[in-house]
């Protein structure tokens, strides 16, 4: 049955995204370790990349925290099952919670209550787009709460233009310091307004690494971002060396003349993410992760 | 950069030896403690109320492990989380129990600074992240306190291994690296300001 093969692939998702870091992350935290000149900073990276390969090998979450959930889904408008899609996020959240395991993240704002499974109120969060076709998309990702709280929003002054972009993002690098688990990664995100700002960043970051903004102004300026936001000299976890940024991701929409809203979305270097596409007929292509028989 | 293994419950004179920028592979106990097992063991002290553990020479992790209970429990990954929110508490914290090595990630300010010095402590950082490389040296969990507050939030009294490598980040002559590292960031956003 169709709604099976979802849930397992959700499952899966879970599974992949909290064990196994996607190539590009890989090769990027690798190629940083051959380049880094400081001796503690080079002690981080090699603990990192022993960490992740020991997570892999043994199939554990390389961080305990395994975040909180979020999904984003590209729906085909021909894709059937679409009422009971909403409901098979949260069943395959729960199962993953028990089988991975993933550790219970869902806290109640007010009682401070764990929920125990990782769902509760609008959790796990499911980011919707509907796009023309009959496939299904979905991309899992655990967001860990360190790096989620150095995210920030300004409203700025729109007479500061571009520059005044790139002092934001590089005083946002610099408050955040060793917290957010650097080397990290940053989805940027321009104009819209506030919320639209912040939305864009963190998606920005679902974008694979080897490839820049379509844009050659746009990816100009993450190049550009990249540069000085590592001349900061944060280093690995804040203790100094040439890796504080892996990749800058930026995104933007129109503005209103008024405003001139940024929007940082900051992902620690376990940058965890899982892709799948699934056809109408069953048929699931993992795209983001090699999978024996998948 | 010297390497030291040391095992708990370790003695004020070995603390002492150690400075920033060392590596250290830590056995014997450790114990966890975020948030809310800082404030209600503060409140315990206060209130005259016994804790199930003597702390005295044993290590501190600002840690919420992935645990799976099954009948018994297994640390899955135990990496560390972020130090600062602890600050309000650490100092305090190092002088009532005697903790000598706390573990964390991000760093702390001047309060456990001053504490490390006054009382004999270092704080150590471990690869934020490194949950899994975590989980392999922690070889038993001997006992949990507080399950009340959650598995993240719960006081995990677990057995170690090897657990490392740790750096020594604050160690007890009151020199922080991370202030260290915070000067230089500082004269380097002038320059980056200039190119910008």
């Amino acid at each position: 049955m169709l709604d099976d093969i979802i849930e397992d692939t959700v499952v899966n998702l879970l599974r992949l995204a909290v064990t196994e870091l996607p190539r590009d992350v890989v090769q990027t935290i690798r190629a940083a370790f051959e380049q880094e000149s400081n001796e503690v900073a080079r002690d981080q990276l090699n603990a990192i990349i022993k960490n992740f390969q020991m997570a892999e090998s043994t199939s554990t979450p390389l961080c305990q925290d395994t975040g909180t959930i979020i999904f984003y889904i590209e729906v085909g408008d021909k894709f059937p099952l679409f009422k009971i899609l909403p409901k098979v996020f949260s069943t395959a959240t729960k199962r993953a919670t028990k089988i991975v395991p993933l550790r219970p993240n869902a806290v109640h704002p007010f009682t401070g209550r764990n929920s125990g499974d990782n769902t509760g109120r609008y959790i796990p969060y499911l980011n919707w787009e509907i796009v023309s076709g009959d496939t299904l998309q979905i991309t899992a990702f655990p967001k860990g709460g360190g790096s989620e709280n150095m995210c920030a929003v300004k409203m700025l002054n729109p007479g500061l233009g571009i520059k005044g972009i790139k002092r934001f993002v590089v005083d946002a690098v610099i408050e955040a310091g060793g917290k957010p688990c650097p080397p990290v990664f940053l989805g940027i995100g321009i104009g819209g307004g506030a919320d639209i700002s912040l939305k864009l960043a963190k998606k920005a970051l679902l974008r694979p690494l080897d490839i820049p903004h379509k844009e050659a102004d746009v990816a100009k300026l993450e190049k550009e971002l990249l540069t000085l936001t590592n001349m900061t000299g944060i280093g690995p976890m804040g203790l100094g060396g040439d890796t504080t940024v892996l990749g800058v991701f930026v995104e933007y929409a129109h503005r209103h003349p008024a405003s001139l809203p940024v929007g940082i979305a900051f992902q620690c270097w376990a940058a965890r993410k899982a892709s799948a596409r699934i056809l109408s007929d069953g048929h699931v292509d993992f795209l983001t992760h090699n999978v024996k028989g998948g | 950069m010297a390497t030291y293994y040391l095992e708990t419950p370790i003695s004020e004179e070995a603390v002492r030896r150690l400075k920033v920028r060392d590596t250290v592979y830590l056995s014997g106990e450790m114990f966890t403690a975020r948030d809310s097992a800082h404030r209600r063991a503060l409140e315990y002290v206060a209130e005259g109320k016994k804790i199930a553990i003597d702390m005295k020479g044993k290590a501190l992790f600002h840690c919420g492990p992935l645990v799976k209970a099954n009948g018994t429990y297994r640390i899955i990954s135990a990496g560390p989380t972020t130090s600062t929110r602890m600050e309000m508490f650490e100092d305090e914290f190092i002088e009532k129990f005697g903790v000598r090595v706390v573990i964390g990630k991000g760093g702390m300010g001047l309060r456990t600074t001053e504490a490390c010095k006054r009382f004999g402590a270092v704080y150590c950082a471990f690869t934020g992240g490194a949950g899994a490389q975590a989980g392999e040296a922690i070889t038993r969990v001997k006992s949990v306190e507080w399950l009340d507050l959650g598995m993240p939030e719960a006081l995990w009294i677990l057995e170690i291994k090897e657990f490392g490598p740790l750096t020594v980040a604050i160690d007890s002559y009151g020199t922080n690296l991370y202030v260290d590292v915070a000067k230089q960031v500082e004269k380097n956003k002038e320059q980056i300001y200039n190119s910008i």
